[in-house]
C-alpha cells in the first residue's frame, strides 16, 4: 500500500513538473517520468493481494462480482474528498486574507477555485457515483460487471482526466466556463472515457439475472446519458491548432450563456442529484433494512425529475441580456421542480418507517437521514431563489454560494459519506467498521460545518445584496463596492471554519476507512447504549 | 393506475427502451429553450458601434479568461437603479455577440467590469493589477505583478484570430493577415495606426498601456482589454422601444 501512495506522488510531481517545464526536454522526461511510475502504480494495485493482511479472503472470490476497481473506486473517493475540502478552506481563507495568494500565478484565487470546485465535485463526486454505480449494478442485476478491462479503462481514464483538469488550472489552462473548465484535449478524453462508462453499465444491465432493473439504475443510467450529452454540446469549440491549449467556444455571447446554464444546472441536476439518488435508493434501504416506501412514487420521482430539471438553466441568467420568455421558463420550471424532488425526499426519509430505532444506534443512517434532510431544504431554496424578485437580491452574492454548499456539504457529501460507510467493510470483508464512534464525530463535525457554513453565507450575502442597493434619503447609493467587500470578512472567517470542520471530519473518515481496510478493529461500546442499563417500567 | 404501471413494467424490463426513453426526456427542456436563440430575429438588438476585438484586446481578454477573474466579477449589468448608477447602462446581448466565451459572470465578490473601460486610467489599472491594495486598501484581489513582468506571446495571434472567424467573429483575411502587426502597433504610441484604424476604426485606444516602452507585456494586453470594456455601443442611437429590439 505505501508503494502505491509513493508512486502515486511521483507521478503526480512528474505531471506538475512537465506542465511547468520551461524547455521541451524536461518535459518530456517528466512525462515519461509520469507514464512509468503511473504504470507501476497501476500494476501494483491490481496485483496486491488485501487478503494477506488480515487472513480474511476478501468477498468477490466468492461472490464472483468485480470489486476490484470499486475497492479503487472508493479508496479515489476518499483522497480526492479530502483533497477537495482541503483546497476549499484554503481559498476560503484567501478571501479572508488576501496574502494567502502569496504572489504567484499559480496560487490565486482564480486558479484554484476551478481546482476545488472540479475536485469536489468531479473528483470527488464522480469517483463516488462511478464506485457505487459499479456495485450497485452488480448487486441488483446479479451480474458481474460486463469487461473487466474497459471497467478498470474508466476508472484510470477518469484518474487521468482529474489530473490532467488540475494541473491545467494551475497552469492556466481554462475555458473560463463554470464547472466546465477543461480545455478542448480533456474534454475530448473525457468523452471517451464516459463512452466506456456508458458502455460497462449498459453491457452490465444487458448480462442481469433479474428481469426487472431496479429503480437505482434508472437514476444512474439518466445521469450517464444525461451527462454525455450536456458534456458534448457545452464544450462544442474550435482549438487555436491540434497543438494548442487554447480553443474558442462555437457559441458567443447570449447564445453561449444559455448552453452554458444549461449545461451548467443540470451538472446539479443530474452528476449531483440525478446520480446521487441512484444512490439513496441503494444504499438507504440497504441499510435501513426495509424496502423503499413506495414504488409508484419513485416512478413519479423518476420521470418528473428527469424531465423537469432541464429546463431550470434559464434561472441562472435573470435580468441578464438573455430574452424574458426563456427567463420566464426556466423560473416556472425551477418552480414546479420543487415537487418531484420533495417527493424523493419523501420517499427516502419515509423508507425508514418502523425503523427509525436506528438513528440512536447507527451513525451510519444517521449520515443517509440528515443528507437527505439537507436534500429537501436545498431543493426548497433552490426554487425559491430562482423565483426573479428574490433572485434580484441574491444573485451575485454568497446567498448563491452558501445554497450550492448545503446541496453539495449536506446532500451529496453525507449520502457519499454513508456509501461509503456502508461498503468499506463489506467490499475488504471486515467484520465491521474499525470504529463507529468515529463515524459519529464525523457526522456532528460534518453537521456542524455546514450550519455554520451556510448560516454565514446566508447573512452574507443577503447583506451583501442589501447594501449594494440602499440608498440614503437625498436618493444617492449609500456604500462604495468595496465597503461591501470590507463588511463581509467577519463572515468569511466564520465560513472558514465551518469548512475547517468538515475537513476534520473528512480526515477522520479517511483515518477510520484506512484502519478497517487493515482489518484493525477498535474495541468501543456499542453506539446508543447506556453505561448502565435501565429497565423499561 | 395498475395499467400504467403494467405498461411502465415493459421499461422497467428494457434496458435500450430506458435508456433511448430517458434521453428523449431530457433533451426537450434544451430544444425548447435553446434553439429558437439561433434562429429569433430579436434576440440580438441593433446597435451602432459593435466591432470584434482588435488582437491585444483579444490577447488581453485571453488572459483574462485564462486567470478566471470571471470567478469575481461579472460583466452583465442589471437593469435595476442601483447597478444603473453604479455601473452605467444595463448591458444588452448585442455587447458580448462577438465574446467565445461569454464572460457574464455568476459572483461579484468584485465589482462588475462590463462598463470598466475609460473609468480609471492606465496608470491606475496597472498599478492595482499590480498591487490591488496599493489603491483599495480593502480589496481582496490577488496581485498579479508577474503580467508586467512577462512578455506577451504575439506570434500565434493569427491563429487566434482565424480560430474566432471559424466560429463566427467577422474577422476579414486581411485583418487575420495584420494581426502580428496591429497587434504591435496598438501598443506603440509612436507607430503607425492607418491600418490598425482603417480596420478596427478610429476609436480604437492606442498607447504604451503598461508605461514601459521596452517590450509588449501581457499588462499591456489586460489593461487594453479593460479599457475598451463597455465602450464600443453609441448609446445616442440605441432605440430600447423601437420594434426590433422588444424582446
Amino acid at each position: 500500500m505505501p508503494l502505491i501512495v509513493i508512486l502515486g506522488l511521483i507521478t503526480f510531481l512528474a505531471v506538475v513538473l512537465s506542465a511547468f517545464a520551461e524547455d521541451g526536454r524536461f518535459a518530456f522526461h517528466m512525462a515519461l517520468v509520469a507514464v512509468m511510475a503511473g504504470g507501476a502504480a497501476i500494476w501494483r494495485m491490481r496485483t496486491i493481494d488485501f487478503s494477506q493482511s488480515a487472513a480474511i479472503p476478501l468477498k468477490s472470490f466468492r461472490t464472483g462480482y468485480m470489486d476490484d476497481v470499486i475497492r479503487a473506486g472508493l479508496v479515489a473517493t476518499v483522497f480526492w474528498g479530502v483533497v477537495g475540502f482541503l483546497v476549499g478552506v484554503y481559498i476560503a481563507l484567501q478571501l479572508a486574507y488576501p496574502a494567502l495568494n502569496l504572489g504567484l500565478p499559480w496560487t490565486t484565487f482564480g486558479r484554484l477555485r476551478p481546482l476545488h470546485t472540479s475536485a469536489v465535485v468531479f473528483a470527488f463526486g464522480g469517483n463516488a457515483l462511478i464506485m457505487t454505480s459499479f456495485y450497485v449494478v452488480q448487486r441488483t442485476t446479479g451480474a458481474r460487471l460486463w469487461n473487466d478491462g474497459l471497467a478498470w479503462f474508466v476508472f484510470w481514464g477518469y484518474q487521468v482526466f482529474i489530473v490532467l483538469a488540475a494541473t491545467g488550472y494551475l497552469a492556466g489552462v481554462t475555458q473560463s466556463r463554470e464547472y466546465a473548465e477543461p480545455e478542448w484535449y480533456v474534454d475530448l478524453w473525457l468523452t471517451v472515457v464516459w463512452v466506456a462508462y456508458l458502455a460497462v453499465f449498459m453491457g452490465t444491465l444487458f448480462r442481469r439475472k433479474e428481469p426487472h432493473i431496479y429503480v437505482a439504475n434508472w437514476f444512474y443510467l439518466a445521469f450517464i446519458i444525461t451527462i454525455a450529452m450536456l458534456h458534448v454540446v457545452n464544450n462544442l469549440a474550435i482549438p487555436v491548432s491540434p497543438l494548442s491549449s487554447k480553443s474558442y467556444s462555437a457559441f458567443s455571447g447570449v447564445q453561449d450563456a444559455l448552453v452554458q446554464w444549461w449545461y451548467g444546472h443540470n451538472a446539479v441536476g443530474f452528476f449531483l442529484t440525478a446520480g446521487f439518488l441512484g444512490m439513496m435508493y441503494y444504499f438507504v434501504p440497504k441499510q435501513a433494512n426495509r424496502p423503499i416506501y413506495s414504488y409508484r412514487l419513485s416512478i413519479v420521482h423518476f420521470w418528473s425529475l428527469i424531465f423537469l430539471y432541464i429546463w431550470a438553466g434559464p434561472h441562472h441568467l435573470h435580468y441578464t441580456a438573455l430574452p424574458d420568455w426563456a427567463q420566464t421558463l426556466g423560473m416556472v420550471f425551477s418552480i414546479m421542480l420543487w415537487m418531484p424532488s420533495w417527493g424523493g425526499m419523501i420517499n427516502g426519509l419515509m423508507t425508514l418507517s418502523g425503523a427509525w430505532d436506528k438513528l440512536r444506534t447507527d451513525p451510519i443512517i444517521r449520515m443517509m437521514v440528515i443528507a437527505i434532510a439537507f436534500y429537501g431544504m436545498s431543493t426548497f431554496e433552490g426554487p425559491m431563489m430562482s423565483i426573479r424578485s428574490v433572485n434580484a437580491l441574491s444573485h451575485y452574492t454568497d446567498w448563491t454560494i452558501g445554497h450550492v454548499h448545503s446541496g453539495a456539504l449536506g446532500w451529496v457529501g453525507m449520502i457519499t459519506f454513508g456509501a461509503v460507510y456502508f461498503l468499506a467493510p463489506r467490499l475488504w470483508n471486515r467484520e465491521r467498521l474499525y470504529s463507529l464512534r468515529l463515524v459519529n464525530w464525523h457526522f456532528w463535525l460534518a453537521t456542524i460545518g455546514i450550519v455554520i457554513y451556510a448560516s454565514a453565507m446566508w447573512v452574507s450575502g443577503i447583506m451583501q445584496g442589501l447594501m449594494w442597493r440602499e440608498y440614503d434619503q437625498e436618493g444617492f447609493l449609500v456604500y462604495s463596492f468595496v465597503e461591501t467587500v470590507e463588511a463581509m470578512h467577519p463572515y468569511y472567517l466564520i465560513r472558514a471554519l465551518g469548512g475547517a470542520l468538515y475537513l476534520v471530519g473528512g480526515l477522520l473518515m479517511a483515518f477510520n476507512v484506512w484502519k478497517t481496510i487493515r482489518g484493525d478493529v477498535r474495541r468501543e461500546a456499542p453506539m446508543g447504549a447506556s453505561p448502565t442499563a435501565v429497565p423499561a417500567e | 393506475m395498475s395499467t400504467v404501471l403494467n405498461r411502465h413494467q415493459k421499461i422497467e424490463k428494457h434496458a435500450t427502451l430506458l435508456l433511448v426513453l430517458s434521453l428523449v426526456v431530457v433533451s426537450i427542456g434544451g430544444i425548447v429553450e435553446i434553439v429558437p436563440l439561433f434562429y429569433h430575429q430579436n434576440v440580438i438588438e441593433k446597435v451602432e458601434g459593435m466591432r470584434p476585438y482588435t488582437p491585444l484586446e483579444l490577447a488581453g481578454r485571453n488572459i483574462y479568461v485564462r486567470e478566471g477573474c470571471y470567478l469575481c466579477h461579472s460583466q452583465m449589468i442589471r437593469p435595476m437603479r442601483d447597478e444603473v448608477e453604479r455601473y452605467g447602462h444595463y448591458s444588452l446581448a448585442a455587447e458580448s455577440m462577438y465574446d467565445h466565451p461569454f464572460q457574464w459572470g455568476s459572483k461579484r465578490t468584485g465589482p462588475d467590469l462590463a462598463r470598466v473601460g475609460g473609468r480609471y486610467s492606465d496608470e491606475w489599472q496597472v498599478q492595482h493589477l499590480i498591487d490591488p491594495r496599493s489603491v483599495v486598501p480593502g480589496s481582496v484581489m490577488p496581485p498579479y505583478a508577474h503580467l508586467a513582468t512577462t512578455a506577451l506571446a504575439t506570434r500565434e495571434i493569427a491563429g487566434d484570430l482565424a480560430a474566432n472567424a471559424v466560429v463566427g467573429v467577422p474577422y476579414s483575411d486581411e485583418m487575420i493577415a495584420n494581426a502580428r502587426a496591429d497587434l504591435l502597433a496598438q501598443a506603440d504610441p509612436d507607430a503607425d495606426h492607418d491600418g490598425l484604424a482603417e480596420r478596427y476604426g478610429e476609436t480604437v485606444k492606442v498607447g504604451l498601456f503598461d508605461g514601459n516602452s521596452t517590450a509588449v507585456t501581457e499588462m499591456d494586453a489586460l489593461v487594453a482589454y479593460l479599457q475598451m470594456l463597455g465602450t464600443l455601443v453609441d448609446f445616442t442611437a440605441y432605440e430600447p422601444l423601437s420594434e426590433e429590439n422588444r424582446r
